[in-house]
């Protein structure tokens, strides 16, 4: 039998909702821009920022007279940290309120609980954070950056800088997992060693047991995947045993929670981090992009860091499909957006990657001093290469899946 | 064996307003309220399965959600594993019950009682939450299924019994949650009316007497507590249905305290309070994440406060003492006397 | 020879801060059986006092050891006057009422504070080394403070009058009142008391972890089994849970990584109270304190 999951719901429900869908997704009246974020629980870190962005930008498409004549109304849900809520929020989107697109998810597994119900009813949707790799969904749009951007840049920058004997800590999901596998094969690559690879849960506070392995495999460096406000923990306990003097960090997910200003400036002295946007990035854009922050939010405004902007850069992008296809329907922007659309944004030029409905994007690698990072050495346009490997929408457009989640054997890539 | 027809009478009436609201929902309510309400029937299972333990067997279960949780990550893998719903549900319910047996056994053959049984049963889920969460790796797998850690596994959707072709549309999941519930519900009503049900609220009031009778109070808190771990089961083949995904978060020390909360805002010693407790606080919780003037936490949390100051029994007793004080206020000091409402609703 | 010199360290001080973080909470379970959900926020109240107060110019030693736990003391005396005393002899209902608690105080430090606050705090004692290991001073300062902490608190409670009285009404209550003593007041000093030392706990654990108005959700779960494993006396109950369960912690997060450590210290837990259905202190030590 060939009737899959996906097909039969897809059809039935496209049957069920036939009539109201083409009342609802009437052309006139506003356009409907859904986001569904963490705005409390312990996401909230990354989750206020990005809802503070997204507003920004939805003020900023309707100060300029909104799309193609429409104006675009913001539906915001509070996840509250929990998958359940996700799901709902997401049915209500789709099937209630008929949302033109959703811009939604933090972490990977509120990605995989909403991306099915998207598909089912046909709603465009954008994921705007740095994540693993490996989504390959012709209705998904993932513009935050993956780890062959990322890692693939930092680990060779560090290890010429700092030795070839390497320490891993990651956070032990499959953000934590999948990353740390992609930074023990870049070490591989550089002629480098992996002393030790070791996972924390996600509330882990005492690192005291941890640190001393890392004094007894002595390395050149650690690098860290550590994720959360109980993680910060480890950056500070590692400065109180003197280590940060000793053996300096490197990280991919340091600073996206603005850990640097939850850890004094002597503890973060140093850490070397890489992404696709830091509030250093010197470009008129993010110049003016800052300035007007401040005004909005005055001068206690958070830390701008890849997550915020990408909401903000994700926003736009759509935003410029709709006026290129000069329509909101979900087929038309789905094709200007694989045209592929660009959008210069702070972060610099995002432009779509047609191969993968990911994003070709700048890629930062900064160092802390004094709480802020400033940026050591810049590459524009990396292509998502991880996901490349795995995923090709225009030879197979029909697909609907998360290919990583079995780790980097999907990529052909053994340890 | 088994309780009159009168004593049912309250809770048949309930039942009947459940079916009529099941028929009518799809024609009133828009699609995506019907998708999200299979969540919140989910939920009420588990909290109709903590009503039966802990309010009619007097066991402080603060892990009712491991069986919960259980039940949907048996289901999913069985799923997975049979490609089709029908005999997972089975393996769902065994697996759950099984471990509450051996979890049972464990506790009351070793007289652990009181808050300390609380502590075990909340540790116990939280192993759960600690282990499944470890299992991010591609070598964690049963059978065709990854176990997939923090992150979960996509559930596969209810099917027609013995037909995987016949794969259930959301609405019509709905109409299976809904018989779940009410049929568990009419279940668990007419088990705590029968002789088992009368010796499990003796125990409840007082163990060392029901002792004294003869009974083996420690066999009947084994069996209730592994009939609500089967309940509690169901509710989790019907959550990871809704939610269309399980994640260990169904483990976690929020979703254990929140079953407790349920019931407690409910009523202990009602089944009905806990139930329509779960669809409230569903709701709040739900609606509050549509506003943004307010941080959620605030206002949940001045809710909750509020409640326990001005319903201290809970909304279900409350009103049950509400209307009979109305309809005969001569009678108050005699029933006052009398200990809470057993067959009640 | 130095590694375990160092391990040693490390396991004392994974001890210490167990009891560290459960001390309050056995306080208040222990003299008035109240179950306080809210004993995370409690010590995140601790850490963010630090924190404002060390970003407002205020000496972090200052900070830590006066302002975190007069200013949660203070919080735990007005939830006990508001909220708390209306509750006593219901101990379920303080569960729902407490996590109500938590929810709120999360919303009001996040409605204040915003989703996180920057901090310039770091740990104020330099390294000490041993041979080609080091270790945190602050650890070792930690790890005496728990000390000091205890005895503190064993002193109270047998040497001072309040202590003999609140010794007395935990006993029997309606005893304790029927000879005058305000059992009232007792309680809602108790509760001060319980929650000023989970402030200065949250104050002193401020340097070496996050803090986060969510981070109280972290600790929670913890400090209550090590509680409800140690029994029913307050000091011996937490030393005597927190030596078990944080060497059982320590020994296996550092043979097999921290997952497992955690897995290990819960099991633990499981066995102890199936071995010992009241607690540690339930079966031995039953005269302590």
């Amino acid at each position: 039998m060939k009737l899959t999951r996906r097909s039969f719901v897809a059809g039935a429900s496209a049957i069920a909702l036939a009539a109201p869908a083409t009342i609802g997704r009437a052309q006139d009246g506003k356009i409907k821009f859904v986001s569904i974020l963490d705005q409390s629980g312990g996401l909230d870190i990354y989750g206020a920022p990005m809802v503070e962005t997204t507003k920004m930008a939805i003020d900023d498409i309707n100060a300029a007279g909104g799309l193609n004549g429409r104006e675009v109304e913001l539906i915001l849900y509070d996840a509250q940290s929990n998958i359940q809520l996700y799901t709902q929020y997401a049915t209500q989107a789709a099937a209630g309120d008929r949302a033109d697109t959703v811009h939604a998810g933090i972490t990977s597994a509120s990605r995989e609980a909403i991306r099915p119900t998207f598909a089912r009813f046909n709603t465009l949707y954008f994921y705007n954070t740095q994540y693993e790799g490996g989504v390959c969904d012709f209705n998904n749009f993932n513009t935050g950056s993956t780890p062959a951007q990322t890692v693939a840049k930092v680990v060779p920058y560090v290890m010429n800088k700092w030795g070839k004997k390497v320490y891993i800590v990651a956070a032990d999901y499959n953000y934590g997992q999948i990353t740390a596998q992609w930074m023990q094969k870049f070490v591989k690559d550089n002629g480098g060693e992996t002393l030790g690879v070791e996972f924390f849960p996600l509330d882990v506070t005492n690192f005291g047991p941890t640190i001393q392995k890392i004094q007894g495999a002595k390395p050149d460096l650690v690098i860290s995947a550590l994720v959360g406000g109980a993680h910060v923990s480890f950056y500070k306990q590692y400065a109180a045993a003197g280590m940060n003097k000793e053996i300096p960090i490197a990280s991919t997910t340091f600073g996206v929670g603005n850990e640097q200003t939850l850890i004094s400036p002597e503890e973060g002295e140093g850490l070397i981090a890489a992404y696709s946007y830091f509030e250093a990035v010197d470009n008129p854009v993010n110049k003016a992009f800052l300035e007007r922050l401040t005004a909005r939010l005055g001068p206690g405004r958070p830390t701008m860091n890849e997550l915020s902007v990408r909401s903000y850069e994700g926003a736009m992008l759509w935003a410029e499909a709709v006026k290129a296809a000069g329509t909101a329907d979900r087929a038309a922007v789905i094709e200007a957006l694989r045209a592929p659309q660009s959008y210069t944004g702070p972060s610099g030029v995002v432009t779509i990657d047609p191969q993968t409905n990911h994003a070709v994007q700048n890629v930062y690698i900064a160092e802390v001093k004094n709480q802020k990072f400033e940026i050591l050495e810049s590459f524009s346009d990396q292509p998502p290469a991880d996901t490349q490997l795995v995923c090709d929408l225009n030879a197979n457009p029909n697909q609907n899946t998360f290919l990583f989640e079995n780790g980097l054997e999907a990529a052909g890539i053994k340890l | 064996m088994g309780g009159s027809l009168r004593e049912l009478r309250p809770t048949l009436v309930w039942a009947l307003i459940g079916v009529i609201f099941t028929l009518f929902a799809p024609s009133v309510l828009q699609l995506f309220t019907i998708i999200n309400l299979t969540t919140a029937i989910a939920l009420a299972v588990l909290a109709l399965s903590l009503a039966l333990v802990w309010g009619y067997g007097g066991i402080l279960c603060f892990g009712q959600v491991a069986f919960f949780g259980l039940g949907a990550y048996a289901y999913t893998i069985g799923a997975i594993n049979f490609g089709g719903s029908t005999w997972a549900i089975l393996v769902a319910v065994m697996v759950a019950s099984a471990f509450a047996a051996a979890l049972g056994y464990f506790i009351f053959y070793g007289r652990v009682s009181d808050v300390y049984l609380g502590v075990i049963t909340l540790t116990v889920t939280l192993i759960l939450y600690s282990l499944i969460r470890r299992t991010s790796g591609p070598e964690y797998k049963i059978g065709n299924a990854l176990l997939g850690g923090f992150n979960g596994v996509s559930s596969p959707p209810l099917n027609a019994p013995w037909d995987a072709r016949a794969i259930l549309f959301p609405e019509q999941v709905f109409y299976v949650a809904m018989a779940a519930l009410i049929i568990l519900y009419v279940f668990v009503g007419w088990l705590v009316t029968t002789h088992f049900g009368r010796v499990c609220v003796a125990i409840r009031e007082n163990e060392t007497r029901a002792e004294l009778l003869g009974y083996d109070t420690r066999l009947y808190k084994l069996g209730i507590f592994t009939i609500g771990a089967g309940v509690a089961a169901i509710g989790g083949v019907l959550f990871c249905n809704g939610v269309g995904r399980v994640t260990p978060d169904v483990f976690s020390l929020y979703n254990a305290a929140l079953t407790i909360i349920w019931v407690i805002v409910g009523g202990r010693g009602t089944l009905i309070g806990p139930i329509g407790a779960t669809f409230g606080l569903f709701y709040l919780t739900a609606s509050l994440g549509g506003q943004s003037v307010f941080n959620n936490n605030l206002v949940l949390g001045i809710i909750l406060i509020l409640f326990v100051l001005l319903v201290p029994k809970g909304v279900a007793p409350t009103l049950i003492d509400w209307t009979r004080r109305r309809s005969r206020p001569a009678g108050r000091e005699r029933r006052r006397r009398r200990a809470r409402p057993e067959g009640g609703a | 020879m130095d590694q375990v010199a160092a391990l040693v360290i490390q396991l004392a001080y994974g001890v210490a801060n167990l009891a560290l973080i459960s001390l309050g909470l056995a306080i208040i379970f222990g003299m008035m059986r109240v179950i306080n959900l809210a004993h995370g926020e409690f010590l995140m109240l601790g850490g963010y006092t630090v924190v404002v107060a060390t970003n407002n110019g205020v000496n972090l030693w200052i900070a830590m050891l006066i302002l975190a736990p007069l200013v949660v003391g203070v919080i735990g005396v007005v939830v006990e006057r508001l909220l708390i005393r209306w509750l006593y002899g219901r101990m379920v209902d303080t569960l729902l009422a407490t996590w109500g608690l938590s929810l709120l105080l999360i919303g009001i430090v996040t409605s204040i504070f915003g989703a996180s606050t920057a901090t310039t705090v770091s740990v104020p004692i330099g390294v000490i080394r041993i041979g080609e290991y080091s270790v945190s001073g602050y650890d070792l300062f930690l790890i005496g403070v728990t000390l000091g902490l205890l005895g503190a608190v064993y002193a109270v409670l047998k040497l001072t009058k309040l202590g003999l009285v609140a010794r007395g009404t935990m006993q029997n209550a309606e005893m304790a009142s029927a000879l005058g003593v305000s059992t009232s007041r007792i309680y809602m000093i108790t509760f001060g008391l319980g929650a000023a030392v989970t402030g200065l706990a949250g104050g002193l654990l401020a340097p070496v972890t996050g803090v986060l108005p969510t981070i109280g959700a972290t600790y929670i779960a913890k400090a209550f089994i090590t509680v409800i494993s140690g029994g029913a006396s307050i000091l011996a109950g937490t030393a005597a849970g927190s030596v078990l369960l944080g060497l059982v912690n320590g020994i296996f997060s550092f043979l097999t990584g921290p997952t497992f450590g955690e897995v290990a210290l819960l099991l633990a837990a499981i066995v102890l109270l199936r071995l010992m259905p009241r607690g540690i202190t339930g079966r031995f030590f039953r005269k302590s304190l």
